[in-house]
């Protein structure tokens, strides 16, 4: 569970946003929109503890992240909150199960075993690219990088997915097939999902709708 | 072990960049090396030669052309002496002379003309056949055999001077009786004769045909002579020569003093400087040219450590460059878990596989270079103009 309440944040450029309170529960899927510039993926920096806000608090599962030592929070983004981002982010040389396995060889406190391996063997399988584990992303299709960067924030059992613009770059059919995917593992895990989109069409698929706008003060 | 894995995966997938860094840093890791190799082995194999070449006498002049000439038979020659240098050691008896005479040269290999007793000073040793016995006869240094695929009972023709000048040296072919066993020195590259034979070469001595015949005058005959090419047993008690033999050229003598006391007398006898023969210890003379090698070898260094300096700079910023290009992916890491300290030991492990790469490279070049570093030397030193 996330909960944010009275969090401020600038950088050093003068932008900073205010959010009085958002709370995403176990298992909810929420779909955060609005115009651009205005703070999401700043909204996602500050849940995974990328950034750290000046004032208030941002509890995962009741732990305040802002609390935390820089490791810890490192250890946290590692081993608890699974990205996926708009431009896929796969590492260009290495193969689409290397990249599933990417957050095991540079996360904090992840040790990749066996047990890893199966696992995102296993992603791939269920995603339809059991016979593309040893392509590399040039070697992929669109569908099929963005089916690979999903499997890449699932693979560590997340209690938290974070999607910035993860289907801005699908054609129709994919962005159906990205968003099943992303809504069946959630489903499995018990995992909360926020993610900012664009695309007002998905929206209707989503458990709650925040419009950001209305939900921070930016300036 | 996971910054090391990304970090080969990354060069492996971006292989073209990888091998021009890996040799580019190979390059900036080895060249010093064999620099200092090379001049390494220069200055052994130059102080050897040296020091096992205790005196030596020639025309007062150049006393480093006299050494390159006389020790290592350089092309550098100085003015020649005469015979009666090599005859005055002799009657002195202070020491065993060997008259050298090195101006020509049969393809490109460098004729030493002298005496028996050079072998017993230098001990060299036959691997195969004889020494030279007649006139007209050639040993064959072990490189210069090898190099020429040459063996006993072959012939070689000596180089002409000038094919224009007619006035000239003619070439005259020589049979190859022996060949030497090798030494690592400027022997080894050499073809021996006796000095008579560089004497013929030079035409100081020949052999024809007697062509004077009844009713005609000496002119008449002269015009129409033969000189013979080569020396076999029908034609060789033909061959003669004119003048003092005391006054044939020689490029240097050798000496062998029977001990100190002789060698002391002997270097008195030509410390005139108004003479016009001076003696050489070829050691004193190379101990000052590897004084100048040094400071070359300083100035080399100092350069190498500017050059390395720009290419060191010059990979780094390749890297940097490369770095900027990943930094999406660094950004990736970060969000995923990744702590600065990981970054850094991606970079470090790329940093370090590619050095090692360069030293692997390196190294067999570095090596197998080293190991021929007294021929590269002996052919630098020995044909160095």
């Amino acid at each position: 569970m996330i909960k944010v309440s009275d969090v401020r944040f600038a950088y050093g450029s003068g932008f900073s946003i205010s959010i009085d309170t958002l709370t995403v529960t176990t298992g909810e899927k929420v779909a955060v929109v609005g115009p651009s510039g205005t703070g999401k993926t700043t909204l996602l920096n500050l849940l995974s503890g990328i950034v750290v806000p000046d004032t208030g608090q941002v509890l995962l599962d009741g732990e305040e992240i802002s609390g935390l030592q820089d490791h810890q929070r490192r250890q946290m983004r590692a081993s608890r909150i699974g990205f996926v981002f708009q431009e896929f982010a796969l590492v260009d040389y290495l193969s689409a199960e290397e990249n599933v396995l990417y957050p095991y060889r540079v996360g904090k406190g992840l040790k990749l075993d066996r047990t890893a391996r199966d696992r995102a063997r296993g992603l791939l399988a269920d995603f339809g690219l059991g016979q593309k584990m040893r392509r590399r992303p040039a070697q992929l299709s669109q569908g099929e990088r963005q089916r690979v960067a999903i499997a890449r924030a699932l693979v560590v059992r997340p209690r938290i997915l974070l999607a910035d613009e993860a289907t801005g770059n699908l054609d129709p059919a994919n962005k159906a097939a990205a968003l099943d995917l992303l809504f069946a593992q959630t489903d499995e895990t018990g995992a909360a999902l926020l993610a900012v989109t664009h695309d007002h069409e998905l929206l209707p698929r989503f458990d709650r709708v925040i419009d950001f706008s209305e939900l921070s003060q930016t300036s | 072990m996971n910054a090391l894995y990304l970090a080969a995966a990354n060069l492996r997938y971006h292989w073209a960049r990888t091998i021009v860094l890996i040799v580019a840093a190979a390059l900036v890791l080895s060249v010093p090396v064999l620099t200092r190799t090379l001049l390494a082995a220069g200055e052994a194999a130059l102080t050897a030669r040296a020091e096992a070449t205790p005196l030596l006498l020639g025309t007062r002049g150049s006393r480093l052309d006299l050494v390159m000439a006389g020790a290592y038979f350089t092309d550098d020659l100085p003015e020649p002496t005469t015979m009666a240098t090599s005859e005055e050691v002799w009657d002195s008896g202070l020491g065993i002379p060997a008259p050298l005479h090195t101006t020509f040269t049969a393809s490109g290999v460098r004729i030493v003309g002298t005496t028996l007793d050079y072998f017993d000073l230098r001990n060299l040793e036959l691997s195969e056949g004889r020494v030279f016995a007649t006139l007209g006869e050639a040993v064959l240094g072990a490189n210069a055999a090898r190099e020429l695929s040459l063996g006993v009972g072959e012939t070689i023709l000596s180089d002409p001077e000038n094919l224009f000048d007619l006035d000239g040296a003619y070439p005259l072919e020589m049979s190859i009786s022996g060949i030497l066993e090798p030494r690592g020195t400027p022997d080894d590259d050499a073809v021996f004769v006796d000095i008579k034979t560089a004497w013929i070469i030079e035409g100081i001595g020949h052999g024809h045909e007697d062509i004077i015949v009844e009713g005609e005058d000496a002119a008449s005959a002269a015009a129409r002579v033969v000189q013979f090419s080569r020396i076999t047993p029908e034609n060789e008690a033909s061959f003669h020569f004119h003048g003092d033999p005391n006054g044939y050229p020689v490029t240097a003598v050798m000496v062998a003093p029977y001990d100190i006391r002789s060698e002391t007398i002997l270097r008195g006898r030509y410390l005139d400087a108004e003479g016009p023969v001076q003696a050489v210890v070829p050691s004193d003379v190379i101990d000052a040219l590897v004084a100048r090698l040094l400071r070359i070898a300083a100035l080399v260094d100092t350069v190498t450590v500017i050059v390395g300096f720009a290419a060191a700079l010059a990979l780094g910023l390749a890297l940097f460059l490369s770095w900027r290009l990943r930094a999406g992916e660094m950004f990736t890491a970060f969000a995923l878990g990744a702590g600065r300290s990981m970054i850094a030991r991606l970079a470090l492990a790329e940093v370090a596989l590619v050095l090692l790469g360069a030293a692997l490279l390196a190294t067999p070049v570095v090596i197998a270079l080293s190991s021929y570093a007294d021929i590269i030397v002996s052919r630098l030193v020995a044909f160095g103009s």
